[in-house]
């Protein structure tokens, strides 16, 4: 009797050892490097948080994507490019078909894995961040900056100013700093600043800080001191909220600062409180707030007590920004099972997803982001898809948005674009595709 | 072309800032001078007590308690927090390694750092958290002399007071009190002080407290400047220098290291840094520091140690 149960528990064992890899077939693997420890946390934790929801909500609502469920690991880069690249070796290859795509959110780790997740054929995802050039799917075949880079978020920066002064025939000898991260990220709009200060006749002055921004008295003293129109900020993590106490210090007008949009979440302000009032930042399109896609994730998610958030931090800024990111890669898989079949992918196939993406007003409304993002579509020669933005206000208790849509003038960055792509091109060999054969 | 004024403004506002670096540096040189250990942990310390603060004030706010009542409290409730914190350290980390070299002892507080950190976080939360105990405006001196005046942060000077009261208290403790100097008998020699009847447990408990204390006040003013958050634990790395340059074991030392770093940091990144690129401050200290270094390898104040062979 005892020699008959030991057979059936072997039995068993042995074969739901053999029924784990068969249910592992039909996942597709995604890796989330994410940094929910460190000097950023404050920001990457409501990002991370954003990304692992929406991820869950498509298994639990949909059971994954037309089937294939989504299987997902979280590493911790701390911000760091090489632990972020550490992450990026470990995981690459994991499921049955290897990454679908990668996100560092880092624009330091995008530049260390560019050469990296080419050579590998994995698809680098980086919505409103990483390098500007990688626009240019025809060099950058495998860079996807969805949605807007560094430098269509310095057009649309100008376009707000001038906007403000009352034209771009204002612009001419104001002063605009730049106060920046010093870092790859933060360095990033300098270039196309630089070429907009020549265009419209304004001083450009860029004033870095040194990681992580603790402390900026120099720089606000310089500011003071120098008494520019309008500073620009490109900070990230505790940088942004010691540039608006900083700021306040020296009575520099709030409103007349203007964050990019990884300088315009929750924790960017709250620090400063009644300080902050007043401050300006740009917007991936996206703000604050509860839209449909909400409903589901509280439904499907929280009420199945699988969420990753507290409760009541489900729609701010980054949180939404997190669920965007992973929104347009699911979209991708989905797009690419359209060709491929629906199985797990490779980042190879998931890349073509990507290229062919094209979500309109009705699809986007269907998935429940209406109010959030506008139709995205993009190319081979477009890897951005979209660059529209806008300008958010914090009013003390919560952001607000303040201006009408733009668009980040392409006949600025495109040129730029052009220029610095095809010097990466020469000097890494890389032969762009025709884009008019791409398919 | 630098105008007087404006040298004036970098001037008093880099000696101000140094003041706060001192209040860091304090805790290392707290727990140096007494034990010979180089506290790793200090900036986590810093952290776990703004932490502890800032959270507990929330919550008594929100029970409805007065401003005052609540700041009272809070402050009492952080400092249990760092006298248990104190006692866990010197009965499990620091205490099994007496007689240990400094080295061992050093590592060990690395371990705490991490600790720490991720204890503090996983108690009382990783997010940035106001705190508002020091106003944060500033004054404009001499209007009439300079163009828009000479700045002078209202909190820098709080700030520069607390040290002041901090310095006073602790050149008090240390050299008139039974305590104070029992303190100093261990740093010598921790076998020797023990056996004249030293209760080494009971001095590294009272050390490792005091450094939290003073960790405490620091989380008071950089929580008001920063918001209490982890980046508070980097500014163990803007203490380094001004510990290198004042001496580790001196407590007016760690006073003026930071008079230097703070004033020399920040007249090289505003004059200085436009020249070549910028962002010069974060290593400038360490130059200062290097500099003096080779010139006097105990710091400025620090005790000239003598070995004979």
């Amino acid at each position: 009797m005892v020699r008959n149960k030991l057979i059936l528990a072997a039995a068993m064992l042995s074969s739901a050892a053999l029924a784990a890899p068969a249910a592992a077939q039909n996942e597709q693997f995604i890796p989330i490097l994410s940094y929910r420890t460190g000097a950023y946390a404050v920001n990457g934790v409501p990002y991370a948080n954003g990304v692992a929801d929406y991820y869950n909500l498509i298994n639990e609502r949909d059971g994954g994507i037309n089937g294939v469920k989504l299987l997902v690991e979280e590493c911790e880069t701390g911000y760091a490019t090489d632990k972020g690249v550490e992450c990026y070796e470990r995981l690459k290859g994991k499921g049955p078909t290897g990454a679908a795509f990668i996100n560092p959110l880092s624009t330091g780790i995008t530049f260390a894995l560019t050469e990296k997740t080419t050579t590998d054929k994995i698809p680098i995802i980086t919505m409103g961040y990483g390098r500007a050039d990688s626009k240019n799917g025809a060099v950058f075949a495998y860079n996807f900056p969805l949605l807007g880079t560094y430098w269509s978020a310095a057009d649309i920066a100008i376009q707000h100013v001038a906007k403000e002064i009352g034209g771009f025939d204002k612009l001419k000898g104001k002063k605009i700093s730049l106060l920046y991260h010093d870092s790859p990220y933060g360095k990033e709009p300098i270039p196309m600043l630089q070429v907009l200060a020549k265009k419209y006749g304004f001083e450009f002055t860029p004033i870095p800080v040194t990681h992580p921004g603790v402390e900026q008295k120099s720089q606000w003293l310089a500011i003071r001191q120098n008494r520019p129109d309008y500073v620009l900020v490109w900070g990230w993590g505790v940088m942004n909220g010691t540039a608006v106490k900083e700021a306040a210090a020296v009575a520099y007008p709030r409103d007349k600062m203007i964050g990019v949009w990884w300088s315009g979440a929750e924790p960017d302000v709250t620090p400063a409180g009644d300080q902050a009032v007043g401050y300006k930042s740009l917007m991936l399109q996206h703000g604050a707030g509860k839209f449909p896609v909400h409903a589901d994730i509280e439904k499907y998610v929280y009420a199945r007590d699988k969420g990753a958030s507290e409760p009541g931090k489900v729609g701010e800024v980054l949180y939404n920004r997190g669920m965007v990111n992973a929104m347009l890669g699911v979209e991708a898989i989905r797009k690419a099972q359209e060709k491929f079949g629906k199985k797990p992918l490779t980042g190879e196939q998931v890349r073509w997803g990507l290229e062919n993406l094209n979500l309109s007003d009705a699809r986007i409304k269907e998935l429940g982001f209406e109010g959030m993002l506008k139709p995205i579509r993009i190319s081979c020669s477009d890897h951005e898809g979209a660059r529209d933005g806008r300008v958010q206000q914090w009013d003390g208790k919560g952001w607000k948005v303040i201006s009408d849509w733009y668009t980040a003038n392409q006949s600025e960055t495109e040129p730029l674009v052009e220029e610095v792509s095809g010097k990466y091109a020469a000097e890494k060999n890389v032969k762009p595709r025709d884009c008019s054969k791409e398919s | 072309m630098i105008g007087l004024g404006q040298f004036l403004e970098v001037l008093i506002g880099g000696l101000m800032s140094g003041v706060l670096y001192s209040l860091v540096a304090l805790g290392f040189v707290l727990i140096f001078k007494a034990s010979g250990v180089f506290n790793f942990a200090q900036g986590a310390m810093v952290l776990l007590a703004g932490l502890a603060l800032v959270r507990s004030l929330d919550l008594l706010v929100a029970w409805g308690l007065p401003l005052w009542v609540a700041i009272i409290l809070g402050i009492g409730f952080a400092a249990v927090i760092m006298a248990i914190t104190a006692w866990l350290i010197e009965r499990f980390v620091i205490g099994p390694l007496v007689n240990q070299d400094a080295l061992t002892l050093f590592m060990s507080t690395i371990g705490v750092t991490f600790i720490l950190e991720g204890a503090a976080q996983m108690i009382f939360g990783s997010d940035a958290y106001p705190l508002r105990l020091f106003p944060m405006d500033a004054w404009f001196l001499f209007e009439d002399l300079f163009p828009g005046g000479i700045l002078l942060n209202k909190l820098d000077v709080w700030g520069g007071f607390i040290a002041g009261i901090l310095v006073a208290g602790l050149a008090i403790f240390f050299e008139r009190t039974k305590t104070g100097r029992a303190l100093r008998a261990v740093a010598d020699d921790h076998l020797a002080a023990q056996s004249v009847g030293i209760p080494i447990s009971w001095i590294w408990f009272v050390v490792w407290l005091a450094a939290g204390l003073v960790a405490l006040v620091a989380a008071t003013v950089w929580g008001t400047k920063l918001g209490v958050q982890f980046s508070i634990t980097f500014l163990a790395l803007k203490a380094l220098p001004v510990l290198i340059i004042g001496g580790l074991t001196s407590i007016p030392g760690a006073i003026v290291g930071g008079f230097i770093v703070g004033a020399g940091e920040k007249i090289a990144e505003v004059f200085l840094g436009s020249y070549i690129g910028g962002g010069i401050e974060y290593w400038f200290a360490y130059v200062l520091a290097l500099v003096v270094l080779l010139v006097r390898p105990q710091g400025l104040f620090g005790e000239r140690i003598i070995e004979r062979i």
